[in-house]
């Protein structure tokens, strides 16, 4: 078959176009970090709005939530990229010419508010899943609105969101692919697309687009899930982020003694202990 | 700012809360004075825990006037007019408002010191280093000095509750509610905790207002007991008339079924 048998030849085309590609990653890359930065001060600024007990507050949270959820993320872009300008080349004098000129500002923003109102409700309903006896406690100590939300309830309201904001992140790394149609923003996608064209080379286009897409995201999940160990471990649930992320037998490496039982006691120590009895006590022999 | 001495540090006038069209307290008169300690007994859903709840501004008072040291609470009576307090006078007064809770309610995010200060300095402007000395000295009256930098979740229950009767006092309280603060613990640690109380109760003039099913404490540390039932008052008088020779036949009821158990 010769699509199989055409794998160098795949690969000598990438390699040559790697620069054109790793600037697209880089963009990506750059818009997934921008565009997750902006969501996530949406989605909180939002969230908490929502989630007050101000109708004024509340009322209009509500709406931009509800207006930024329900509209297409395509058809924003074209109206912030086509329909926008419009305003400021019919009417030059308008300020900030130069941001709405600006494509790859207008992508970062597009992504911020779609993927924003989506987070809004993740911090909303987070904020709600802390326990009511937490709230009163905060008011018992008079504490204010500002302070209580602070110091308590957004504290313990964080590691409950983290799992939805990382599937979050993950949606808007993956949305951003939608950014090869902003002109001038040439995106990890687009840079795939375009060596498309001449090169001929569809799979090895689609099957390296797919891996980096999945290595990205993979980056970010891990990420976040050190964010939410961390998180839970200030709540006093589960290890912390230092326990996690080094394996058990360097625990205690400068104590000569002190690892020997742990890792008898560990992974080795358990399944060892019927088939030996000294086993069951290694410390007692030590 | 100087009151009568004879001014009730809680009033009650004609109080009713609804929740919905579920009547809970209906034309409830009472007071509290300073220093006085009142345990409010009676069956689970006549009202108790919300009067507490009342008073720490938990609930909405749907009719009626609460007032503290003579000032309104909530509401206040303007010519006849029931007119909502602003809120910067409802957090004054609260603010000398304490509160313990049946779940103790610690805060997990932050140490046992952290929870114990974090109110003192920043609700009341304390400097940190006097509030720390505080908290250590309050520590050591509840039984834990060597717990302030201690996780409440590594905590048992009854040393939760400890750490909590400690976040309250920290507020320096003039009035302290208990809301049936035994009720989720082991019924060993129970006389603990009570014991902290007790203390608490011969050491201080702070105005208590209990809800408890611990009638022994309730004996020991009250000045008046009041039987609710529906969401009013059935009797009330010195713990040792309700308790020997309670009027009421609801109240001899009650008192044999709870009393029985032990």
């Amino acid at each position: 078959m010769d699509f199989f048998e055409d794998w160098p030849g795949y690969f000598e085309v990438v390699v040559n176009w790697s620069d054109r590609l790793l600037e697209g990653l880089w963009t990506t890359i750059q818009l997934t970090i921008y565009g997750g930065a902006l969501a996530f001060v949406i989605a909180v600024a939002l969230g908490l709005m929502a989630g007050s007990p101000s109708l004024w507050l509340r009322a209009p949270a509500r709406i931009l939530i509800e207006f930024f959820r329900g509209i297409s993320l395509v058809v924003l872009l074209f109206l912030l990229m086509y329909v926008l300008p419009q305003l400021w080349m019919r009417n030059p004098d308008l300020p900030l010419r130069d941001l709405v000129y600006n494509t790859f500002l207008l992508g970062v923003l597009a992504l911020g508010i779609n993927y924003g109102a989506y987070g809004a409700e993740a911090v909303r309903a987070s904020l709600t899943t802390v326990p009511s006896g937490q709230w009163e406690a905060t008011t018992a100590l008079s504490m204010s609105w500002v302070h209580k939300m602070r110091r308590v309830i957004f504290p313990q309201a964080w590691a409950l969101m983290l799992p939805s904001l990382t599937n979050l992140w993950v949606h808007l790394l993956k949305g951003s692919a939608i950014a090869y149609i902003i002109p001038h923003v040439s995106d990890f996608t687009a840079a795939l697309n375009q060596l498309r064209r001449p090169t001929d080379i569809w799979f090895s286009h689609a099957f390296i687009g797919l891996v980096i897409y999945f290595l990205l995201a993979l980056i970010l999940t891990l990420f976040m899930q050190a964010l939410e160990a961390r998180a839970k471990h200030k709540l006093g649930r589960g290890p912390s982020l230092r326990e996690v992320l080094s394996p058990a037998p360097k625990a205690a490496p400068p104590d000569a003694a002190g690892p020997d039982p742990k890792t008898l006691t560990g992974p080795g120590g358990g399944p060892k202990q019927p088939a030996s009895g000294a086993g069951a006590h290694p410390g007692g022999f030590a | 700012m100087p009151t009568p001495t004879d001014t009730p540090v809680i009033e009650f006038v004609d109080v009713e809360k609804r929740f919905g069209d579920n009547v809970v307290l209906k034309d409830l008169n009472f007071s509290v004075a300073r220093g006085e300690r009142v345990t409010l007994i009676g069956p689970s859903g006549s009202g108790k825990t919300t009067i507490l709840r009342l008073v720490m501004t938990l609930e909405e008072l749907t009719g009626g006037y609460i007032y503290i040291d003579g000032q309104p609470l909530t509401h206040e009576n303007r010519d006849g007019k029931r007119v909502p307090v602003s809120k910067k006078q409802q957090k004054k007064l609260r603010t000398r408002i304490g509160m313990v809770f049946q779940q103790f309610n610690l805060f997990p995010n932050m140490t046992v010191l952290e929870n114990i200060i974090e109110a003192p300095v920043h609700v009341l402007g304390q400097s940190k280093k006097d509030a720390i000395t505080k908290a250590h000295s309050l520590l050591e009256q509840v039984g834990l000095p060597d717990k302030a930098n201690a996780h409440p979740t590594s905590l048992s229950g009854g040393q939760q509750q400890r750490v909590a009767i400690a976040r309250a006092l920290a507020m320096d309280p003039e009035i302290l509610l208990l809301d049936e603060v035994t009720s989720a613990l082991d019924p060993e640690v129970v006389g603990d905790v009570l014991n902290i109380l007790r203390q608490v109760a011969d050491t201080t003039n702070v105005t208590m207002l209990i809800v408890t099913h611990e009638m022994a404490f309730a004996r020991d540390v009250s000045h008046k007991v009041m039987m609710f039932d529906g969401g009013r008052v059935v009797e009330e008088g010195h713990p040792d008339k309700i308790f020997t020779s309670p009027e009421h036949e609801r109240t001899q009821r009650f008192l044999s079924a709870v009393l029985g158990d032990q």
